[in-house]
Protein backbone atom coordinates (compact mmCIF):
# COMPACT_ATOMS: atom_id res chain seq x y z
CA UNK A 1 0.00 0.00 0.00
CA UNK A 2 1.27 3.34 -0.60
CA UNK A 3 0.50 7.00 -1.39
CA UNK A 4 1.73 9.02 -4.03
CA UNK A 5 1.42 12.20 -6.09
CA UNK A 6 2.34 11.47 -9.79
CA UNK A 7 2.94 13.54 -12.59
CA UNK A 8 1.10 12.64 -16.09
CA UNK A 9 3.23 11.52 -18.64
CA UNK A 10 1.24 10.35 -21.25
CA UNK A 11 -2.24 11.05 -22.49
CA UNK A 12 -4.03 9.31 -24.81
CA UNK A 13 -7.64 9.52 -26.74
CA UNK A 14 -8.88 6.20 -26.80
CA UNK A 15 -12.38 6.46 -28.15
CA UNK A 16 -15.36 9.01 -27.63
CA UNK A 17 -14.73 10.30 -24.25
CA UNK A 18 -12.50 7.72 -22.86
CA UNK A 19 -9.20 9.12 -22.19
CA UNK A 20 -6.41 6.96 -20.77
CA UNK A 21 -3.39 8.29 -18.28
CA UNK A 22 -0.07 7.21 -17.76
CA UNK A 23 2.65 8.34 -14.98
CA UNK A 24 5.13 5.97 -13.84
CA UNK A 25 4.10 4.56 -10.26
CA UNK A 26 6.29 2.54 -7.85
CA UNK A 27 3.88 0.44 -6.09
CA UNK A 28 3.28 -3.38 -7.99
CA UNK A 29 0.23 -4.00 -9.03
CA UNK A 30 -1.65 -6.96 -10.00
CA UNK A 31 -4.57 -7.11 -13.28
CA UNK A 32 -7.71 -6.64 -11.67
CA UNK A 33 -6.39 -4.17 -9.13
CA UNK A 34 -7.67 -0.46 -8.68
CA UNK A 35 -6.05 2.52 -7.49
CA UNK A 36 -7.69 5.69 -5.57
CA UNK A 37 -7.28 8.42 -7.74
CA UNK A 38 -6.96 12.01 -6.33
CA UNK A 39 -7.78 14.54 -8.53
CA UNK A 40 -6.72 17.86 -6.24
CA UNK A 41 -9.53 20.31 -6.02
CA UNK A 42 -12.14 18.18 -7.00
CA UNK A 43 -12.43 14.62 -5.87
CA UNK A 44 -10.88 11.50 -5.43
CA UNK A 45 -12.29 8.16 -7.18
CA UNK A 46 -11.78 3.99 -7.98
CA UNK A 47 -9.95 3.72 -10.87
CA UNK A 48 -8.72 0.19 -12.41
CA UNK A 49 -5.33 0.33 -13.56
CA UNK A 50 -5.68 -0.70 -17.56
CA UNK A 51 -1.90 -0.47 -17.80
CA UNK A 52 0.78 -2.29 -15.65
CA UNK A 53 4.18 -1.82 -15.60
CA UNK A 54 7.03 1.02 -15.03
CA UNK A 55 4.30 3.14 -16.79
CA UNK A 56 1.08 2.52 -15.62
CA UNK A 57 -2.44 3.76 -16.65
CA UNK A 58 -5.56 4.40 -16.25
CA UNK A 59 -8.47 4.73 -18.66
CA UNK A 60 -11.57 7.21 -17.35
CA UNK A 61 -15.00 7.63 -19.34
CA UNK A 62 -16.67 10.93 -18.96
CA UNK A 63 -19.56 10.09 -17.08
CA UNK A 64 -19.37 13.22 -13.93
CA UNK A 65 -17.71 15.76 -12.74
CA UNK A 66 -15.03 14.09 -11.32
CA UNK A 67 -14.34 12.19 -14.58
CA UNK A 68 -14.55 14.98 -16.91
CA UNK A 69 -12.08 16.70 -14.58
CA UNK A 70 -9.60 13.67 -15.10
CA UNK A 71 -10.37 13.21 -18.55
CA UNK A 72 -9.00 17.08 -18.77
CA UNK A 73 -5.33 16.31 -17.47
CA UNK A 74 -2.72 17.04 -18.66
CA UNK A 75 0.88 15.68 -19.43
CA UNK A 76 2.48 17.28 -16.63
CA UNK A 77 -0.24 17.63 -14.49
CA UNK A 78 -0.20 15.87 -10.62
CA UNK A 79 -2.34 13.11 -9.66
CA UNK A 80 -2.51 11.50 -6.16
CA UNK A 81 -2.90 8.04 -5.73
CA UNK A 82 -3.73 5.67 -3.43
CA UNK A 83 -3.67 1.64 -3.46
CA UNK A 84 -3.45 -0.94 -5.01
CA UNK A 85 -6.35 -1.92 -3.33
CA UNK A 86 -8.80 -4.82 -4.07
CA UNK A 87 -7.93 -8.86 -4.77
CA UNK A 88 -7.59 -8.40 -8.54
CA UNK A 89 -8.41 -11.56 -10.94
CA UNK A 90 -7.27 -14.98 -10.25
CA UNK A 91 -5.65 -15.79 -13.41
CA UNK A 92 -6.44 -19.46 -14.15
CA UNK A 93 -4.18 -21.83 -16.11
CA UNK A 94 -6.71 -23.26 -19.30
CA UNK A 95 -8.61 -21.47 -21.70
CA UNK A 96 -9.95 -18.76 -20.94
CA UNK A 97 -12.68 -15.79 -22.58
CA UNK A 98 -12.35 -12.21 -21.31
CA UNK A 99 -15.10 -10.25 -21.69
CA UNK A 100 -14.94 -6.25 -21.66
CA UNK A 101 -18.32 -3.85 -21.99
CA UNK A 102 -16.97 0.10 -23.06
CA UNK A 103 -14.50 0.75 -20.10
CA UNK A 104 -14.77 -2.42 -18.65
CA UNK A 105 -11.42 -3.24 -20.73
CA UNK A 106 -9.13 -1.70 -18.66
CA UNK A 107 -8.85 -4.42 -16.21
CA UNK A 108 -10.15 -7.16 -18.36
CA UNK A 109 -7.06 -5.79 -21.01
CA UNK A 110 -4.32 -6.21 -18.05
CA UNK A 111 -5.97 -9.80 -17.92
CA UNK A 112 -5.55 -11.17 -20.74
CA UNK A 113 -2.02 -9.37 -20.88
CA UNK A 114 -0.87 -11.00 -17.79
CA UNK A 115 -1.55 -14.18 -18.78
CA UNK A 116 1.12 -13.89 -21.73
CA UNK A 117 -0.35 -16.69 -23.57
CA UNK A 118 -2.18 -15.57 -26.97
CA UNK A 119 -3.06 -18.96 -27.64
CA UNK A 120 -5.14 -19.56 -24.65
CA UNK A 121 -6.58 -15.97 -24.11
CA UNK A 122 -9.58 -14.86 -26.32
CA UNK A 123 -11.24 -11.68 -25.91
CA UNK A 124 -15.00 -10.27 -26.84
CA UNK A 125 -14.77 -6.30 -26.75
CA UNK A 126 -18.18 -5.04 -26.69
CA UNK A 127 -19.70 -0.85 -26.74
CA UNK A 128 -22.17 0.43 -27.62
CA UNK A 129 -20.84 2.00 -30.64
CA UNK A 130 -17.64 2.30 -32.88
CA UNK A 131 -15.95 5.07 -31.00
CA UNK A 132 -16.16 3.30 -27.90
CA UNK A 133 -14.51 0.33 -28.68
CA UNK A 134 -10.84 -0.08 -26.95
CA UNK A 135 -8.16 -1.53 -26.88
CA UNK A 136 -8.41 -3.87 -29.81
CA UNK A 137 -4.52 -3.64 -31.05
CA UNK A 138 -3.64 -4.50 -27.40
CA UNK A 139 -6.06 -7.46 -27.23
CA UNK A 140 -4.95 -8.83 -31.11
CA UNK A 141 -1.33 -8.44 -29.50
CA UNK A 142 -2.18 -10.29 -26.60
CA UNK A 143 -4.97 -12.86 -28.26
CA UNK A 144 -5.37 -15.02 -31.45
CA UNK A 145 -8.94 -14.60 -31.02
CA UNK A 146 -10.30 -11.37 -30.61
CA UNK A 147 -14.00 -10.77 -31.65
CA UNK A 148 -15.86 -6.99 -31.06
CA UNK A 149 -19.56 -6.19 -31.18
CA UNK A 150 -21.35 -2.49 -31.01
CA UNK A 151 -25.01 -1.83 -29.56
CA UNK A 152 -25.46 -0.32 -32.85
CA UNK A 153 -23.85 -2.18 -35.06
CA UNK A 154 -21.53 0.70 -35.94
CA UNK A 155 -18.52 -1.46 -35.77
CA UNK A 156 -17.86 -5.86 -35.42
CA UNK A 157 -21.08 -7.55 -34.81
CA UNK A 158 -24.67 -5.66 -33.89
CA UNK A 159 -25.48 -7.10 -30.76
CA UNK A 160 -24.51 -7.06 -27.22
CA UNK A 161 -21.40 -8.44 -25.39
CA UNK A 162 -22.87 -10.82 -24.26
CA UNK A 163 -24.32 -12.51 -27.16
CA UNK A 164 -20.76 -12.80 -28.57
CA UNK A 165 -19.56 -14.86 -25.09
CA UNK A 166 -22.61 -16.68 -25.61
CA UNK A 167 -21.86 -17.49 -29.24
CA UNK A 168 -17.93 -18.37 -28.50
CA UNK A 169 -18.87 -20.20 -25.47
CA UNK A 170 -21.08 -22.32 -28.25
CA UNK A 171 -17.91 -22.82 -30.38
CA UNK A 172 -15.16 -23.36 -27.69
CA UNK A 173 -14.73 -24.75 -24.45
CA UNK A 174 -13.49 -22.14 -22.01
CA UNK A 175 -12.07 -23.15 -18.39
CA UNK A 176 -13.09 -20.11 -17.12
CA UNK A 177 -14.78 -16.28 -17.94
CA UNK A 178 -13.45 -13.01 -16.79
CA UNK A 179 -16.19 -10.45 -17.25
CA UNK A 180 -16.49 -6.44 -16.63
CA UNK A 181 -18.47 -4.11 -17.73
CA UNK A 182 -22.08 -2.38 -16.65
CA UNK A 183 -23.86 -4.73 -13.76
CA UNK A 184 -26.46 -5.39 -16.43
CA UNK A 185 -23.88 -6.80 -18.72
CA UNK A 186 -22.41 -8.64 -15.73
CA UNK A 187 -26.12 -10.08 -15.13
CA UNK A 188 -26.02 -11.78 -18.40
CA UNK A 189 -22.71 -13.10 -18.71
CA UNK A 190 -23.08 -14.79 -15.20
CA UNK A 191 -26.25 -16.53 -16.61
CA UNK A 192 -24.77 -16.96 -19.75
CA UNK A 193 -22.02 -19.06 -18.32
CA UNK A 194 -24.50 -20.83 -16.15
CA UNK A 195 -26.17 -22.45 -19.24
CA UNK A 196 -22.76 -23.53 -20.30
CA UNK A 197 -21.46 -24.53 -16.99
CA UNK A 198 -18.16 -22.46 -17.65
CA UNK A 199 -17.33 -20.96 -14.17
CA UNK A 200 -16.78 -16.96 -14.35
CA UNK A 201 -14.94 -14.05 -11.93
CA UNK A 202 -16.94 -10.62 -12.62
CA UNK A 203 -15.27 -7.26 -11.31
CA UNK A 204 -17.77 -5.32 -9.85
CA UNK A 205 -18.49 -1.32 -9.37
CA UNK A 206 -20.11 0.30 -6.60
CA UNK A 207 -20.40 3.87 -4.86
CA UNK A 208 -16.96 3.76 -3.01
CA UNK A 209 -15.52 6.22 -0.15
CA UNK A 210 -12.56 4.95 1.33
CA UNK A 211 -11.85 1.97 -1.24
CA UNK A 212 -9.68 0.40 2.04
CA UNK A 213 -12.09 -2.16 3.36
CA UNK A 214 -13.09 0.51 6.77
CA UNK A 215 -16.12 2.88 5.82
CA UNK A 216 -18.77 0.38 4.20
CA UNK A 217 -20.24 2.11 1.55
CA UNK A 218 -19.38 -0.04 -1.17
CA UNK A 219 -21.20 -3.32 0.33
CA UNK A 220 -22.78 -5.67 -1.39
CA UNK A 221 -24.26 -8.24 1.35
CA UNK A 222 -21.89 -7.26 3.59
CA UNK A 223 -18.95 -8.00 0.90
CA UNK A 224 -16.77 -4.79 0.25
CA UNK A 225 -16.13 -4.61 -3.11
CA UNK A 226 -13.03 -2.49 -2.43
CA UNK A 227 -11.83 -5.18 -0.13
CA UNK A 228 -13.56 -8.32 -0.90
CA UNK A 229 -13.51 -8.07 -4.08
CA UNK A 230 -13.48 -6.06 -6.60
CA UNK A 231 -13.17 -9.38 -8.49
CA UNK A 232 -16.12 -12.12 -7.26
CA UNK A 233 -16.40 -15.71 -8.46
CA UNK A 234 -20.00 -16.17 -10.55
CA UNK A 235 -20.79 -18.67 -7.00
CA UNK A 236 -20.38 -15.35 -4.64
CA UNK A 237 -22.35 -12.94 -7.20
CA UNK A 238 -25.25 -15.70 -7.27
CA UNK A 239 -25.33 -15.40 -3.60
CA UNK A 240 -25.45 -11.52 -3.42
CA UNK A 241 -29.59 -10.39 -3.25
CA UNK A 242 -28.23 -7.07 -4.09
CA UNK A 243 -26.29 -7.75 -6.94
CA UNK A 244 -28.14 -6.61 -10.19
CA UNK A 245 -31.21 -4.83 -8.15
CA UNK A 246 -30.28 -2.52 -5.78
CA UNK A 247 -27.39 -0.35 -4.87
CA UNK A 248 -26.33 2.21 -1.91
CA UNK A 249 -26.03 6.05 -1.97
CA UNK A 250 -24.02 8.22 -0.09
CA UNK A 251 -25.90 7.92 2.48
CA UNK A 252 -25.94 4.22 2.57
CA UNK A 253 -29.35 4.22 1.67
CA UNK A 254 -30.62 1.40 -0.76
CA UNK A 255 -31.68 2.19 -4.14
CA UNK A 256 -32.92 0.96 -7.08
CA UNK A 257 -30.24 0.17 -10.21
CA UNK B 1 -12.08 -24.52 35.86
CA UNK B 2 -11.30 -24.07 31.96
CA UNK B 3 -9.91 -20.60 30.41
CA UNK B 4 -12.42 -17.75 28.99
CA UNK B 5 -12.09 -14.96 27.38
CA UNK B 6 -15.95 -14.21 28.23
CA UNK B 7 -16.34 -10.62 29.39
CA UNK B 8 -18.95 -8.61 31.00
CA UNK B 9 -19.24 -5.02 30.28
CA UNK B 10 -22.29 -3.40 33.21
CA UNK B 11 -24.46 -6.66 32.16
CA UNK B 12 -23.79 -6.53 28.19
CA UNK B 13 -22.36 -10.13 28.01
CA UNK B 14 -19.47 -10.54 25.20
CA UNK B 15 -17.94 -14.01 24.26
CA UNK B 16 -14.74 -12.49 24.02
CA UNK B 17 -13.02 -8.77 24.81
CA UNK B 18 -12.91 -7.55 21.02
CA UNK B 19 -15.51 -5.18 19.43
CA UNK B 20 -15.60 -3.69 16.49
CA UNK B 21 -15.40 0.21 16.40
CA UNK B 22 -18.22 2.69 15.26
CA UNK B 23 -17.63 4.03 11.76
CA UNK B 24 -15.92 0.58 10.70
CA UNK B 25 -17.75 -1.33 8.11
CA UNK B 26 -21.03 -0.49 10.47
CA UNK B 27 -23.28 1.14 8.23
CA UNK B 28 -25.79 -1.92 7.01
CA UNK B 29 -27.07 -5.08 8.62
CA UNK B 30 -24.87 -7.22 6.26
CA UNK B 31 -21.27 -6.32 7.08
CA UNK B 32 -21.94 -6.03 11.15
CA UNK B 33 -22.98 -9.55 10.40
CA UNK B 34 -20.05 -10.36 8.51
CA UNK B 35 -18.04 -9.05 11.73
CA UNK B 36 -20.01 -11.32 14.17
CA UNK B 37 -19.21 -14.26 11.51
CA UNK B 38 -15.12 -12.70 11.86
CA UNK B 39 -15.37 -13.08 15.55
CA UNK B 40 -15.72 -10.25 17.38
CA UNK B 41 -17.02 -10.15 20.85
CA UNK B 42 -19.54 -7.41 20.38
CA UNK B 43 -20.41 -5.05 17.39
CA UNK B 44 -20.57 -1.14 17.26
CA UNK B 45 -23.03 0.29 14.50
CA UNK B 46 -22.28 3.54 12.44
CA UNK B 47 -23.22 6.40 14.43
CA UNK B 48 -26.63 7.05 13.12
CA UNK B 49 -28.33 10.45 13.45
CA UNK B 50 -32.50 11.45 12.70
CA UNK B 51 -32.00 12.30 9.07
CA UNK B 52 -30.17 10.81 6.44
CA UNK B 53 -26.76 12.01 5.41
CA UNK B 54 -24.40 12.09 2.51
CA UNK B 55 -20.59 12.79 4.40
CA UNK B 56 -18.50 15.02 2.81
CA UNK B 57 -16.90 14.45 -0.42
CA UNK B 58 -13.47 12.35 -1.54
CA UNK B 59 -10.81 12.38 -0.54
CA UNK B 60 -12.36 11.20 3.18
CA UNK B 61 -9.40 8.89 3.87
CA UNK B 62 -5.74 9.30 3.78
CA UNK B 63 -3.64 6.19 4.21
CA UNK B 64 -0.54 6.44 6.39
CA UNK B 65 1.85 4.05 7.34
CA UNK B 66 0.67 3.56 10.72
CA UNK B 67 -2.97 4.44 10.61
CA UNK B 68 -5.81 6.84 8.70
CA UNK B 69 -6.61 9.77 8.58
CA UNK B 70 -10.28 10.06 7.83
CA UNK B 71 -13.32 12.79 7.80
CA UNK B 72 -15.83 10.36 6.52
CA UNK B 73 -18.41 13.23 7.80
CA UNK B 74 -20.70 11.33 9.28
CA UNK B 75 -22.74 9.31 6.31
CA UNK B 76 -25.42 6.98 7.43
CA UNK B 77 -29.25 6.11 6.25
CA UNK B 78 -30.76 7.95 9.32
CA UNK B 79 -32.33 6.33 11.73
CA UNK B 80 -35.64 5.00 10.28
CA UNK B 81 -34.15 3.60 7.67
CA UNK B 82 -31.35 1.67 10.10
CA UNK B 83 -34.28 -0.31 11.62
CA UNK B 84 -33.90 -2.62 8.62
CA UNK B 85 -30.23 -2.87 9.54
CA UNK B 86 -30.37 -3.72 13.18
CA UNK B 87 -32.58 -6.21 12.05
CA UNK B 88 -30.33 -8.27 9.82
CA UNK B 89 -27.39 -7.60 11.84
CA UNK B 90 -28.90 -9.31 15.13
CA UNK B 91 -29.13 -12.40 13.06
CA UNK B 92 -25.41 -12.41 14.42
CA UNK B 93 -25.96 -13.54 17.72
CA UNK B 94 -23.38 -11.00 19.48
CA UNK B 95 -24.40 -7.53 20.75
CA UNK B 96 -24.91 -4.80 18.89
CA UNK B 97 -24.30 -1.75 20.35
CA UNK B 98 -25.97 0.92 18.69
CA UNK B 99 -23.51 4.32 17.88
CA UNK B 100 -25.61 7.44 18.01
CA UNK B 101 -25.10 11.37 16.95
CA UNK B 102 -26.63 14.31 17.59
CA UNK B 103 -26.13 18.06 18.73
CA UNK B 104 -28.85 18.45 21.28
CA UNK B 105 -30.12 16.09 24.34
CA UNK B 106 -33.50 15.61 22.76
CA UNK B 107 -32.50 14.32 19.89
CA UNK B 108 -30.10 11.99 21.28
CA UNK B 109 -32.92 10.81 23.41
CA UNK B 110 -34.92 10.19 20.47
CA UNK B 111 -32.56 8.57 18.64
CA UNK B 112 -31.64 5.98 21.70
CA UNK B 113 -35.10 4.85 22.66
CA UNK B 114 -35.89 4.13 18.50
CA UNK B 115 -32.35 2.15 18.87
CA UNK B 116 -33.35 0.40 21.92
CA UNK B 117 -36.42 -0.70 20.14
CA UNK B 118 -34.63 -2.45 16.98
CA UNK B 119 -33.06 -4.40 19.81
CA UNK B 120 -29.52 -2.64 20.61
CA UNK B 121 -27.48 -4.27 23.67
CA UNK B 122 -26.73 -0.98 24.63
CA UNK B 123 -25.99 2.84 23.03
CA UNK B 124 -22.98 4.70 22.64
CA UNK B 125 -23.06 8.37 22.39
CA UNK B 126 -20.66 9.75 19.77
CA UNK B 127 -19.83 12.58 21.46
CA UNK B 128 -16.13 12.47 20.43
CA UNK B 129 -16.44 12.53 16.18
CA UNK B 130 -13.62 15.49 15.49
CA UNK B 131 -14.77 16.02 11.78
CA UNK B 132 -18.62 16.86 11.95
CA UNK B 133 -19.19 20.73 12.53
CA UNK B 134 -21.82 20.96 15.49
CA UNK B 135 -21.84 17.19 16.34
CA UNK B 136 -19.55 14.54 18.12
CA UNK B 137 -16.26 16.54 19.93
CA UNK B 138 -18.08 19.62 19.67
CA UNK B 139 -20.63 18.74 21.78
CA UNK B 140 -18.03 16.41 24.11
CA UNK B 141 -15.56 18.69 25.30
CA UNK B 142 -18.08 20.67 27.73
CA UNK B 143 -18.65 18.57 30.64
CA UNK B 144 -22.18 20.25 31.37
CA UNK B 145 -23.16 19.52 28.01
CA UNK B 146 -22.27 15.86 28.39
CA UNK B 147 -23.86 15.40 31.55
CA UNK B 148 -27.33 16.68 30.36
CA UNK B 149 -27.22 14.15 27.41
CA UNK B 150 -26.40 11.13 29.88
CA UNK B 151 -28.93 12.24 32.09
CA UNK B 152 -31.73 13.08 29.76
CA UNK B 153 -30.82 9.57 27.66
CA UNK B 154 -29.93 7.42 30.59
CA UNK B 155 -33.91 8.29 32.05
CA UNK B 156 -35.47 7.09 28.71
CA UNK B 157 -33.94 3.75 28.30
CA UNK B 158 -33.56 0.61 30.00
CA UNK B 159 -30.47 -0.40 28.01
CA UNK B 160 -26.68 0.34 29.26
CA UNK B 161 -25.49 3.86 28.40
CA UNK B 162 -21.92 4.09 26.91
CA UNK B 163 -20.10 7.43 25.67
CA UNK B 164 -17.30 7.84 23.70
CA UNK B 165 -14.81 10.86 24.19
CA UNK B 166 -12.53 12.12 22.82
CA UNK B 167 -9.10 12.54 23.32
CA UNK B 168 -8.87 16.52 21.59
CA UNK B 169 -9.29 18.03 25.24
CA UNK B 170 -7.47 18.71 27.98
CA UNK B 171 -10.72 17.92 29.89
CA UNK B 172 -11.08 14.14 29.27
CA UNK B 173 -11.18 13.52 32.76
CA UNK B 174 -14.00 16.30 34.15
CA UNK B 175 -16.21 14.78 30.74
CA UNK B 176 -15.52 11.25 31.67
CA UNK B 177 -16.77 12.31 35.19
CA UNK B 178 -19.70 14.56 34.16
CA UNK B 179 -20.50 10.75 32.40
CA UNK B 180 -20.32 8.66 35.52
CA UNK B 181 -21.94 11.63 37.40
CA UNK B 182 -25.08 11.91 35.39
CA UNK B 183 -25.82 7.84 35.35
CA UNK B 184 -23.51 6.68 32.45
CA UNK B 185 -22.82 3.07 32.65
CA UNK B 186 -19.25 2.97 31.11
CA UNK B 187 -16.72 5.20 29.17
CA UNK B 188 -15.02 4.18 25.62
CA UNK B 189 -11.76 6.15 24.86
CA UNK B 190 -10.79 7.32 22.67
CA UNK B 191 -12.28 8.40 19.85
CA UNK B 192 -9.38 9.80 16.55
CA UNK B 193 -7.13 12.49 16.81
CA UNK B 194 -8.04 15.16 15.25
CA UNK B 195 -5.11 15.51 12.45
CA UNK B 196 -3.88 16.76 9.08
CA UNK B 197 -2.50 15.96 5.84
CA UNK B 198 -0.84 17.80 3.43
CA UNK B 199 0.19 17.12 -0.51
CA UNK B 200 3.13 18.63 -1.19
CA UNK B 201 2.98 18.04 -4.54
CA UNK B 202 -0.82 19.56 -4.49
CA UNK B 203 0.20 22.20 -2.00
CA UNK B 204 -3.07 22.08 0.07
CA UNK B 205 -4.81 19.28 2.20
CA UNK B 206 -5.55 16.26 1.35
CA UNK B 207 -9.05 15.52 2.91
CA UNK B 208 -12.08 17.77 1.71
CA UNK B 209 -12.36 18.82 4.92
CA UNK B 210 -8.77 19.48 5.69
CA UNK B 211 -9.33 18.33 8.81
CA UNK B 212 -9.85 14.85 9.99
CA UNK B 213 -9.24 11.92 12.44
CA UNK B 214 -6.38 10.31 13.00
CA UNK B 215 -6.61 6.07 14.20
CA UNK B 216 -4.61 3.06 13.93
CA UNK B 217 -1.26 2.52 15.78
CA UNK B 218 -0.03 5.64 14.72
CA UNK B 219 -2.40 6.80 18.29
CA UNK B 220 -2.03 3.57 20.41
CA UNK B 221 0.29 5.31 22.91
CA UNK B 222 -2.52 8.40 22.89
CA UNK B 223 -5.33 5.84 23.95
CA UNK B 224 -3.30 3.78 26.63
CA UNK B 225 -2.43 7.09 28.49
CA UNK B 226 -6.34 7.86 28.55
CA UNK B 227 -7.11 4.91 29.17
CA UNK B 228 -5.16 4.64 32.10
CA UNK B 229 -5.85 7.75 33.49
CA UNK B 230 -9.69 7.53 33.25
CA UNK B 231 -8.97 4.12 35.16
CA UNK B 232 -7.53 5.99 38.53
CA UNK B 233 -10.74 8.62 37.70
CA UNK B 234 -14.20 6.48 37.31
CA UNK B 235 -15.09 2.98 38.97
CA UNK B 236 -17.53 2.62 35.97
CA UNK B 237 -16.06 0.57 33.05
CA UNK B 238 -13.92 1.48 30.42
CA UNK B 239 -13.71 0.41 27.19
CA UNK B 240 -10.46 0.82 25.08
CA UNK B 241 -9.73 1.72 21.47
CA UNK B 242 -6.79 3.46 19.38
CA UNK B 243 -4.79 1.14 17.62
CA UNK B 244 -5.05 -2.20 19.12
CA UNK B 245 -4.89 -4.90 16.13
CA UNK B 246 -3.26 -7.58 17.94
CA UNK B 247 -3.42 -9.43 21.42
CA UNK B 248 -0.62 -7.32 22.71
CA UNK B 249 -2.19 -4.57 22.49
CA UNK B 250 -5.53 -5.58 23.68
CA UNK B 251 -2.96 -6.55 26.26
CA UNK B 252 -2.22 -3.46 27.02
CA UNK B 253 -5.22 -1.80 26.89
CA UNK B 254 -6.87 -4.41 29.23
CA UNK B 255 -3.52 -3.87 31.84
CA UNK B 256 -4.06 0.05 31.40
CA UNK B 257 -7.74 -0.55 32.42
CA UNK B 258 -9.71 -1.82 29.65
CA UNK B 259 -12.75 -4.15 30.30
CA UNK B 260 -12.73 -5.11 26.20
CA UNK B 261 -11.11 -3.31 23.47
CA UNK B 262 -12.71 -1.74 19.89
CA UNK B 263 -10.82 -2.56 16.90
CA UNK B 264 -11.80 -0.53 13.96
CA UNK B 265 -8.42 0.24 11.54
CA UNK B 266 -7.25 -2.90 11.88
CA UNK B 267 -9.85 -4.43 10.18
CA UNK B 268 -8.48 -2.14 7.12
CA UNK B 269 -5.08 -2.59 7.80
CA UNK B 270 -5.21 -6.65 8.37
CA UNK B 271 -8.38 -7.94 7.87
CA UNK B 272 -11.59 -9.40 9.37
CA UNK B 273 -9.37 -11.95 10.38
CA UNK B 274 -8.10 -9.42 13.16
CA UNK B 275 -10.61 -10.12 16.09
CA UNK B 276 -9.79 -13.96 15.71
CA UNK B 277 -6.47 -13.48 15.78
CA UNK B 278 -6.45 -11.29 18.89
CA UNK B 279 -8.54 -13.66 20.89
CA UNK B 280 -6.03 -16.83 19.84
CA UNK B 281 -2.99 -14.78 21.39
CA UNK B 282 -5.08 -13.88 24.75
CA UNK B 283 -5.89 -16.96 24.78
CA UNK B 284 -2.58 -18.35 25.02
CA UNK B 285 -1.58 -15.52 26.89
CA UNK B 286 -3.89 -16.59 29.87
CA UNK B 287 -3.37 -20.30 29.63
CA UNK B 288 0.72 -19.85 29.97
CA UNK B 289 0.26 -17.66 32.91
CA UNK B 290 -2.27 -19.91 34.55
CA UNK B 291 -4.90 -17.22 34.87
CA UNK B 292 -8.85 -18.18 34.39
CA UNK B 293 -10.30 -15.19 32.95
CA UNK B 294 -9.50 -11.73 31.97
CA UNK B 295 -10.44 -9.62 34.90
CA UNK B 296 -7.41 -11.16 36.30
CA UNK B 297 -5.28 -8.78 34.17
CA UNK B 298 -7.73 -5.66 34.05
CA UNK B 299 -5.77 -2.86 35.30
CA UNK B 300 -2.90 -4.75 36.45
CA UNK B 301 -0.46 -1.86 35.36
CA UNK B 302 -1.58 0.57 37.72
CA UNK B 303 1.39 -0.92 40.22
CA UNK B 304 2.34 1.56 43.53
Amino acid sequence: MFSEAVKIEQRVEEGKGITTLRFPMGAKVRPGQFLMVWIPGVDEIPMSVSFIGALAGITVKEVGEATRALSLMKEGDVLGLRGPYGNGWQLPPGRVLCVGGGVGMAPIMTAAEGMADRTRVDVAIGARNAGEIIFEGRARRASDDVRTTTDDGSYGLKGTVVALADQMMREKRYDVVLGCGPEVMNRYLLKACKQHSVPCQLSLERLMKCGAGLCGSCVIDGLRVCADGPVFTGEQVERMTEFGRWKRDDAGLRVSL
Amino acid sequence: MTTSLETDICGTRLRNPTMLASGVMGETGDSLLRVAEAGAGAAVTKSIGLEPRRGYPNPTLVELEDGYINAMGLPGPGIEAFGEEMSVALKGGIPIIGSLFAAIPEDFVTLAVRMQEYGASAIELNLSCPHAKGYGMEVGVDPEAVASIVRQVKAAIDIPLWAKLTPNTHRLLDVAKAVEGAGGDAIVAVNTVKAMAISVEARRPVLFNRTGGLSGPAIKAVGLRCVYELYEAVDIPIIGVGGAETSRDVLEYLMAGARAVQIGSGVGRRGLGVFQAACGGLLRYLEEHGLNSLSDIVGVAHVQ
